[in-house]
């Protein structure tokens, strides 16, 4: 198995876990962390798509577009903890419950 | 691409309303306000300029800075995305207009939400920059500037409902843009290349295509609220303040559906199946019944019209089975093409001006009453005409009934359904538009309804109440220019194509 591959599946298989943390947990910061996990597997996969063709040299265009992705993803991150926070701080609940 | 006529609109229509954005941000309350205003009455014209110069021009592109794609960035206008941004600019304004009163007349209470005008300008130059994008990365840039956009506007008023329903929506928005992003990423790792019109040629059949088309078809379902993703959708909505709900259900959705439409169309057409076809419209057949029986049953207003947009929006999905032509059919021996792109814009336009009035007219009833309990809106003919007028046309236009936009949408959807012979949406489209008659005719029974008891009706500003008409005879003037804005349309690459199926059977699982 060459390198890539091994990051591309790694990125996958982080990806399913993240969509699956999101779905599944009811706790805001879990729900928010599990956003993050699915982001990082994205930026991997992205990554790992940088050595094509066996080039001496990494394929510039994924890394510009991973740290964009990244500086999205932290905004992204630091809104819904904001928000989250704001929750708390005002009802005092950390997880979604069914009737809201 | 590169050799079509280039203009300036498109990096203006991007570039004006972040200008006018970040200028409000150096003013306090009152001139955020009349910056914010004066922002978006340029843009709308500046977006209705842009819309004749393609009229006559044709696809006008840019290519910003003067860096070549593939390391620059190519705006694209054509006329699919000159009347996606007319459209936006026009439902837009009036938008603005009412939100600029709105936000004055309860200045003394609330602070007057200054934040709204740089964030809804930036949406808006979000939106325009989504319509205008050539290349798979720029949109997801776009969907974000949109998402985290209208997640800020959804959570303005700071109560804990809102916010509990903006951290969901949030959420709901960073998993659809990550699973699009995860599928832009297997494209440019199996091709080497973001740009549209370029994937479209070189992209091959086979394992990684597909399950690129499966997690961007996810990611875009869930910002579209596409069933069964809606579920972030009627609480956002329905806690957001009046002009915010407005802007979220007819402008923020249907741009997911853009990109939808144009990545489907353009990109992946050789690893969509006939079958691919059928799930999505069945998702969005279960979306028109699911959405229009919900709303059924509510009994607050800005709930209703939350999950009669889950349903409009289900209308939507439906014209895709009609565009991916079964085994053995040609584009050009299938003459329902037409009528089926016809009902999709239509149904946009019609559904964006409509459900703008609505939720703009549910904002005055609040404002008068202080609650949106149906039960309340007992002789509201008697106080409120013009509101009840909106109301009442907007509800006509959301049924299909004639001469409304939304009758073009919902005729040419049953057109295209019968020329091609899938007989099996129509009932759908009907039992539809019944449900809707359903809950409109509720509302208007109830408006005509002698009170009960006396509830105090506040007075509300007339010019609010001419904002939700005007929007809502705008769902119906939509039907005048629709020979030209046809024949408009037709100028574009995309408009009138179909999918012809290679393989019979094959991939299934796009929703």
């Amino acid at each position: 198995m060459e390198t890539y591959q091994i990051y591309s599946l790694t990125s996958a298989v982080l990806f399913v876990i993240g969509i699956g943390g999101v779905f599944a947990s009811r706790h805001f910061i879990k729900k928010i962390i599990a956003t993050i996990i699915m982001g990082g597997g994205v930026f991997l996969c992205f990554v790992s798509f940088a050595e094509r063709d066996a080039l001496s040299f990494a394929d510039p265009v994924p890394h510009a577009l991973v740290i964009t992705g990244i500086v999205v993803a932290v905004a992204s991150a630091a809104f819904a903890l904001a928000l989250a926070r704001r929750i708390y701080q005002l009802t005092g609940e950390e997880s979604f419950t069914n009737d809201k | 691409m590169k050799d079509l006529p280039t203009s300036l609109f498109p990096a203006l229509l991007v570039g004006l309303p972040v200008l006018f954005a970040t200028l409000s941000l150096f003013f306090r309350t009152r001139g955020k306000a009349l910056v914010g205003l004066t922002g978006c009455l340029l843009t709308a014209g500046l977006s209705l300029i842009a819309f004749v110069e393609v009229t006559q021009r044709g696809t006008v592109i840019h290519i910003l800075g003067g860096w070549e794609p593939p390391l620059g960035i190519l705006l694209r206008m054509d006329s699919l995305a000159a009347v996606f941004i007319g459209m936006t600019a026009l439902v837009g304004v009036f938008i603005s207009l009412y939100a600029w009163r709105y936000f004055r007349a309860q200045e003394a209470a609330t602070g007057g939400f200054p934040l709204f005008w740089p964030l809804w300008l930036f949406l808006w130059a979000g939106l325009n920059g989504l319509f205008l994008s050539n290349d798979l990365f720029n949109l997801f840039v776009t969907i974000e500037v949109i998402g985290i956009c209208a997640v800020a506007l959804a959570v303005l008023s700071g109560k804990s409902g809102a916010l509990f329903a903006g951290l969901r929506y949030l959420l709901a928005a960073i998993t659809g843009s990550m699973a699009y992003l995860f599928g832009v990423a297997l494209l440019y790792g199996s091709t080497g290349t973001l740009d549209l019109g370029l994937l479209g040629q070189v992209l091959e059949p086979g394992t990684t295509t597909t399950f690129a088309l499966l997690v961007i078809t996810l990611g875009l379902m869930i910002k579209m609220a596409g069933f069964p993703f809606h579920f972030w959708l009627p609480p956002a909505h329905s806690s957001a303040l009046a002009p915010v709900s407005a802007l979220l259900s007819a402008l923020v959705v249907k741009g997911a559906f853009y990109i939808l439409l144009r990545l489907w169309m353009e990109v992946f057409g050789v690893s969509l199946t006939y079958a691919a076809g059928q799930l999505i419209g069945l998702a969005g057949a279960v979306a028109v019944i699911w959405g229009s029986w919900q709303a059924f049953m509510q009994t607050s207003l800005k709930l209703i019209v939350a999950h009669s947009s889950v349903a409009q929006l289900g209308y939507l999905l439906m014209i895709f089975p009609l565009l991916i032509l079964a085994p053995g059919v040609t584009a050009g021996s299938a003459d329902w093409l037409s009528s089926a792109w016809t009902a999709g814009v239509y149904q946009v336009m019609s559904h964006a001006f409509a459900k703008a009035s609505f939720f703009l007219s549910a904002g005055i009833i609040i404002m008068a009453l202080g609650h949106d309990r149906i039960e309340s809106l007992r002789d509201l003919v008697g106080h409120m005409r013009i509101t009840a007028l909106a109301i009442g046309i907007a509800g006509v236009s959301l049924i299909g009934l004639p001469p409304s936009g939304g009758f073009i949408a919902k005729w040419m959807l049953l057109k295209g359904i019968f020329l091609s012979g899938q007989w099996w949406w129509a009932p759908v489209v009907l039992g539809g538009s019944l449900l809707t008659a359903g809950y409109v005719f509720m509302l208007l029974r109830l408006a005509f309804a002698p009170a009960r008891e006396k509830e105090p009706f506040r007075p509300v500003p007339k010019s609010l109440e001419v904002c939700a008409l005007l929007l809502a005879l705008g769902s119906f003037l939509i039907v005048l220019p629709a020979d030209y804005l046809i024949q408009f349309l037709e100028s574009s690459e995309i408009f009138g194509s179909g999918i012809e199926s290679i393989v019979e059977g094959g991939a299934d699982g796009n929703d």
